[in-house]
C-alpha cells in the first residue's frame, strides 16, 4: 500500500481520558462476566464491558491476565461462571436470531494442512451450506481482498507465516462478520510483517465498518490499532482501565513516530507497571 | 546499440553418474547393491567350502528351484497371498470401525481398550487352534487368525489418529457449527489419515506373518496348501532348496506388501504431512 501523500498527519491531540461515550448501537455487553475454574484458580474477576458498533478494541496485559479467556466468552467457547454476555442484546449462543455474524481469529493461523488455500477459506461457507457457485464467488473477492489470489490453490504449508495468517483471516472475513475476534493473532509474526499486517487490518476495519476486539500483549500494536485500549492484570485476571486512543482514522505508518503515539504508549506502559505493582482488593 | 554479447554459458558440467545422486534412484540402487553383494557372498562360501545343498544351498540352487517348483510354489503363494489380503482387508474394516466406536466416549475407550490390547498379546499360535477347531471352513479360519494379528497396529493408530486433532481448529469448527457429520469428515478422518497409513504398514507385514503362523498350526494340504505347508513339507524331506525357494517367497511378498502400503501413504499424503514430504 502506498501511502497517500494529500494526507498529512493530523494535528497533535492530548490524549482523553474520559468514559465511554454513551454506546449508539451497543454490539458486545459483557456484565460482570467471570471465570473461576472448578479447582479455585480466578482466572478473571468480573469484568463490566460495552462496545458500540464499530469500535476497535484492544484487550491488552501481560500472560496470564484472562484477555484470551475473555475474548473467548464472547466468543461462546467458554461459560462465564457467572454474569452474563450479550451480542447485539441478545445471549451468545442466540447471535444468529439477530441477523449478525461474528469470526474468530485464532493465534495460530488453524487450517487445514490438507486442503488448498482455497478450500480453507471456504470452510466457513461449506459448514454453513452456501451453495457452491457463491461460495466460490465469495472466496475469490476475500482472497483478492487480502492479496492471496496467486496463491488460492496452494497448500498452506507453502506459504510465509505472515501468508498463513492473511489466509486465516480471509477466512474469517468471507461469512462477512459484523463482529471479528482476534487473539493475538500476530503475536509469532516478525515485527516487519506484524506492521503490514497491522495496517491492513485498520483499512479492512473501515472499509467493512467492522467491531473488533483484538487481544495483544504488544503495547505499539493497541495504541496504533485501537479506538479504545481495555488493560488487563494477571493474578487474578480483571480489568483495571481503559484509555481511548483519539487518534483519527485512516493511520499512517508516520502516526507510529509522533509524538502523541509516545504519549498514548507511556501512559499504557504507567498503567501496565501499577497495575502489576498493586494488589488486587479481594 | 548493440547488446552485449551473451556469455554462452556451457551446459553445466554434469558427472556422468548425476543420476545416481538423485535419492529416489539411491532409494533402490543402494540396498540393491547391498543385496548382490550378500548374494555373490553367500554363492561364494558355499561353493568355497563345499557346503552340501541339504544344509546351506546356494542361491543359484534356490532360484534354480524355484523354477522348477514354480507350478506348486506359485500356486502355494497365490493360496498364502489369498490369506493374507483377506485377512488384512478384514482387519482394516473391523479397526477401523472399532476406532470410530472407541472416539464416541472416552467410556467406550475405557471399558473396551483393554481387551483390544488383550487380543494383542495373546500369542496367535495360542488361539489359532481352538479357532479351527471352532470354525469348520479352513480358509476362512486362517484368515480369522491372521485378521486378529492384524487387528491391533490399525485400532491403536487409528483412534489416536481420530483423536489427534488440533484444539484450535476444533474450536474453529464448534464455532461455525459443524454438525457431528461435518467434523468426522472435514476434520477427523483427514487428522487420522497419517496415522491410519502408519497402521496399515505395520499391519499389511503382521497380516503375512499372521497367516503363515495360520497355516503353520491348520497344517492344511491339497490344494489348499500355502507357503508354510510347502516350507513344512520341505523340511519332512529334507528338501532344503525348495525350502529356501517358499522361505524367499515370503520375504518377497511381506517387502511388497509394505512397498505399497508406502506408495498409499506417500499418494495420499505427499504435500502437506511433515512425514511425507521431501526433505531437500
Amino acid at each position: 500500500m502506498k501511502p497517500d501523500p494529500s494526507r498529512l498527519p493530523s494535528a497533535p491531540r492530548p490524549p482523553v481520558l474520559e468514559p465511554a461515550p454513551v454506546p449508539e448501537v451497543p454490539a458486545v455487553d459483557i456484565l460482570s462476566a467471570e471465570k473461576i475454574y472448578p479447582n479455585g484458580t480466578r482466572a478473571l474477576l468480573p469484568v463490566d464491558l460495552s462496545l458500540r458498533e464499530g469500535e476497535f478494541v484492544t484487550l491488552l496485559g501481560p500472560s496470564g491476565c484472562g484477555k484470551s479467556t475473555l475474548l473467548k466468552m464472547v466468543a461462546g467457547l467458554l461459560e462465564p461462571s457467572d454474569g452474563r454476555l450479550l451480542l447485539w442484546r441478545k445471549p451468545v449462543a442466540e447471535l444468529a436470531q439477530t441477523g449478525r455474524r461474528m469470526a474468530f481469529v485464532f493465534q495460530s493461523p488453524t487450517l487445514m494442512p490438507w486442503a488448498s488455500v482455497r478450500s480453507n477459506v471456504r470452510l466457513p461457507l461449506d459448514l454453513a451450506g452456501v451453495p457452491r457457485a457463491e461460495a466460490e464467488a465469495r472466496v475469490s473477492e476475500v482472497l483478492a481482498l487480502v492479496g492471496l489470489s496467486k496463491f488460492d490453490r496452494a497448500l498452506p504449508r507453502a506459504l510465509s507465516g505472515g501468508m498463513q495468517m492473511r489466509v486465516s483471516i480471509a477466512r474469517g472475513l468471507v461469512t462477512e462478520p459484523d463482529l471479528l475476534l482476534m487473539d493475538e493473532p500476530f503475536g509469532a509474526l516478525d515485527e516487519i510483517t506484524r506492521h503490514k499486517l497491522d495496517a491492513d487490518l485498520l483499512e479492512l476495519w473501515r472499509k467493512k465498518k467492522l467491531t473488533v476486539i483484538f487481544v495483544t500483549h504488544s503495547i505499539h500494536e493497541a495504541v496504533f490499532l485501537s479506538s479504545r485500549v481495555v488493560m488487563m492484570a494477571a493474578r487474578p485476571g480483571r480489568v483495571v482501565e481503559q484509555f481511548f486512543i483519539d487518534e483519527p482514522h485512516p493511520r499512517q505508518a508516520d502516526f507510529m513516530v509522533s509524538p502523541q503515539f509516545s504519549q498514548y504508549a507511556r501512559q499504557l506502559q504507567d498503567s501496565l507497571l501499577r497495575a502489576s505493582a498493586e494488589e488486587p482488593s479481594p | 546499440m548493440s547488446p552485449a554479447p551473451l556469455h554462452k554459458v556451457a551446459p553445466t558440467q554434469k558427472p556422468p553418474v548425476a543420476w545416481l545422486h538423485r535419492p529416489e534412484v539411491q532409494r533402490v540402487v543402494y540396498p540393491l547393491l547391498v543385496g548382490l553383494f550378500l548374494l555373490a557372498l553367500w554363492q561364494g562360501l558355499v561353493t568355497g567350502l563345499e557346503l552340501p545343498p541339504y544344509l546351506v544351498p546356494s542361491p543359484g540352487l534356490m532360484l534354480q528351484t524355484l523354477i522348477k517348483d514354480w507350478a506348486t510354489l506359485g500356486l502355494a503363494l497365490w493360496v498364502t497371498l489369498k490369506i493374507t489380503l483377506f485377512a488384512f482387508a478384514l482387519a482394516v474394516v473391523v479397526g477401523v470401525l472399532i476406532s470410530f466406536l472407541f472416539v464416541q466416549s472416552r467410556l467406550i475407550e475405557t471399558a473396551l481398550f483393554p481387551y483390544a490390547v488383550l487380543l494383542q498379546v495373546t500369542p496367535i499360535v495360542a488361539v489359532a487352534p481352538l479357532i479351527i477347531i471352532w470354525v469348520r471352513d479352513a480358509t476362512l479360519s486362517m484368515v480369522i487368525c491372521a485378521a486378529l494379528v492384524a487387528l491391533f497396529p490399525i485400532i491403536s493408530n487409528t483412534t489416536l489418529g481420530l483423536r489427534s486433532i488440533e484444539p484450535d481448529l476444533q474450536n474453529y469448527f464448534r464455532l461455525n457449527h459443524a454438525t457431528r457429520w461435518q467434523s468426522l469428515v472435514r476434520l477427523r478422518i483427514p487428522s487420522a489419515l497419517p496415522y491410519f497409513f502408519g497402521g496399515l504398514r505395520i499391519s499389511s507385514g503382521l497380516a503375512l506373518i499372521g497367516a503363515v503362523v495360520a497355516e503353520f498350526v491348520a497344517g492344511t494340504g491339497g490344494t489348499g496348501a500355502g507357503l508354510a505347508y510347502q516350507i513344512l513339507q520341505a523340511g519332512f524331506q529334507l528338501n532344503i532348496p525348495r525350502m529356501f525357494a517358499a522361505l524367499l517367497l515370503i520375504s518377497l511378498t511381506g517387502v511388497a506388501l509394505f512397498a505399497l502400503m508406502a506408495w498409499l501413504s506417500r499418494r495420499a499424503l505427499s504435500g502437506w504431512h511433515a512425514s511425507e514430504t521431501s526433505h531437500e
